[in-house]
């Protein structure tokens, strides 16, 4: 049984493995050399894992690879697993999050494109199809593109119900299904919109990343362009639980998956002064559902620290005790075996990390 | 028949071939569309789903950039030489 720890960095994809439980790490990479890996997945409803990267090359365009040797070989489709038919008249720009669904439905797994799309595969990741609904939102032509482009960066398939589905978009705030894609409507009632004239907005709050209870599937946590909210009833409505952090601005949002109320982010300044809080490298944790938050840093860098972690690079573990990662815009990427209540460097020196993924494999 | 001749990091989707010879003509989006029947992953880096360009992708007919000469229209005559290259970008 070994751990494995994927982080995609804006030159490629690095694969650490840990065979004594999370002490050490063995880092290969770079796989998929000199290609932003905004979205990686590791799928362990099969029975040989695969690993999915959504890999775009600045000059030769995006693609979804995936390995079924733990990243020993590599995949990439004749034709291209993430495309847009002809009639929409749009392109992929790059896959930005990789969702396998529910146990129930193990060949299925979600896309979540820039530009904003959602797109669904029923063989494991390897051929997928637009889900027209949401693409044919009469919101579409409304939401708009953060500095980090227009995407749908979250997609959170409801763990007992394979109808229900929760994505999350940059500039568009969250949309809830529950037909399975057949219909979309917006769930950000209580969500602020930084930087709207209406800051109460039906839509178009610039959600950052969305998590879901480990105990309560109708409980959802929520970081927002300015904001930390949390939900009690599916995403329909949302309240702030950012007492207690030292700032509402961040990116990551990031669930334990066996605990309930357990959660981690990592706040910065504001979206003006993207530094970590007080310059010091802390993550936050609460254990009761973002009531009290509390900062970890036992072994992380002691002095100044200016990098910022992105939406997509924290990340926990299926491990017990669970385990979670993180990875800077610096390109270290550090990790926990005791929940976060220590830390030890997995890795330095690499690019900017996009994601981080791990599982049990 | 044309030449097409292809950079580096595009030959390992052509079996390692630095230059492929192409039964089309005309255009060089004829050219793209026959290259592509064969080698469908090789095309999809050079064009997206639109069927056009990447943007950083240059492509050469007879040492002439496309993008100066008609795009995917440009004429490709028999025995034309078409040059694919990434442009300069990135950091």
């Amino acid at each position: 049984m070994a751990t494995l720890l994927a982080i995609g960095t804006a030159k490629g994809l690095f694969l650490a493995t840990s065979a004594d439980d999370r002490r050490t790490w063995e880092v290969s990479g770079p796989h998929h050399p000199q290609t932003s890996v905004y979205a990686v997945a590791l799928d362990t409803r099969r029975a040989t894992p695969r690993l999915l990267a959504g890999v775009t090359s600045s000059h030769f365009g995006p693609s979804v690879a995936t390995s079924d040797d733990l990243g020993a070989s590599w995949d990439d489709p004749d034709h291209a697993p993430v495309a847009f038919p002809a009639d929409t008249g749009a392109s992929l720009g790059r896959v930005w999050q990789l969702m396998p669904a529910g146990a129930d439905e193990p060949d299925v797994v979600w896309a979540g494109t820039e530009p904003s799309a959602l797109f669904r595969s029923t063989d494991g990741g390897r051929s997928f199809e637009l889900v027209r609904a949401l693409w044919d939102h009469p919101h579409r032509p409304h939401w708009q593109a953060g500095f980090g482009g227009q995407a749908v960066h979250t997609m959170l398939p409801h763990p007992r119900d394979p109808a229900r589905v929760l994505v999350a978009m940059s500039t568009g705030g969250v949309y809830r299904s529950q037909d399975a894609g057949a219909s979309w409507a917006p769930g950000n009632v209580g969500i602020r919109a930084a930087g709207l004239a209406d800051e109460w907005p039906e839509f178009g709050q610039c959600v950052h990343k969305v998590a879901r209870d480990a105990g309560n599937p109708e409980r959802l946590y929520a970081q927002n362009h300015f904001g930390v909210y949390r939900s009690d009833d599916d995403g329909r409505t949302w309240s702030s639980i950012a007492d207690g952090l030292p700032s509402d601005f961040g990116f990551p949002m990031v669930s334990h998956p066996a605990r309930p109320g357990m959660v981690w982010t990592f706040p910065l300044v504001a979206d003006v002064e993207r530094f970590p809080t007080d310059h010091r490298c802390r993550v936050f944790r609460s254990a009761d559902a973002g009531g009290k938050w509390e900062p970890l840093s036992v072994g992380l860098p002691e002095g100044p620290f200016y990098p910022a972690v992105l939406r997509d690079a924290m990340c926990a573990d299926d491990a017990t005790p669970g385990g979670v990662y993180f990875g800077t815009r610096s390109g270290e990427v550090y990790a926990s075996r005791d929940e976060g209540d220590s830390w030890s460097q997995v890795a330095a020196h690499l690019p900017d990390v996009l994601c981080v993924r791990a599982a049990v494999v | 028949m044309v030449t097409v001749l292809l950079p580096g990091p595009l030959r390992g989707e052509a079996g390692g071939a630095s230059r492929l010879s192409v039964d089309a003509g005309g255009t060089l989006g004829a050219v793209l569309d026959e290259l592509a029947a064969d080698h469908p992953r090789l095309a999809r880096r050079i064009r997206d789903e639109r069927g056009e360009l990447r943007r950083y992708v240059n492509v050469y007919v007879d040492g002439e950039d496309c993008r100066h000469s008609g795009g995917l229209a440009t004429p490709v005559g028999e025995g034309a030489q078409v040059q694919v290259l990434p442009s300069v970008a990135g950091g």
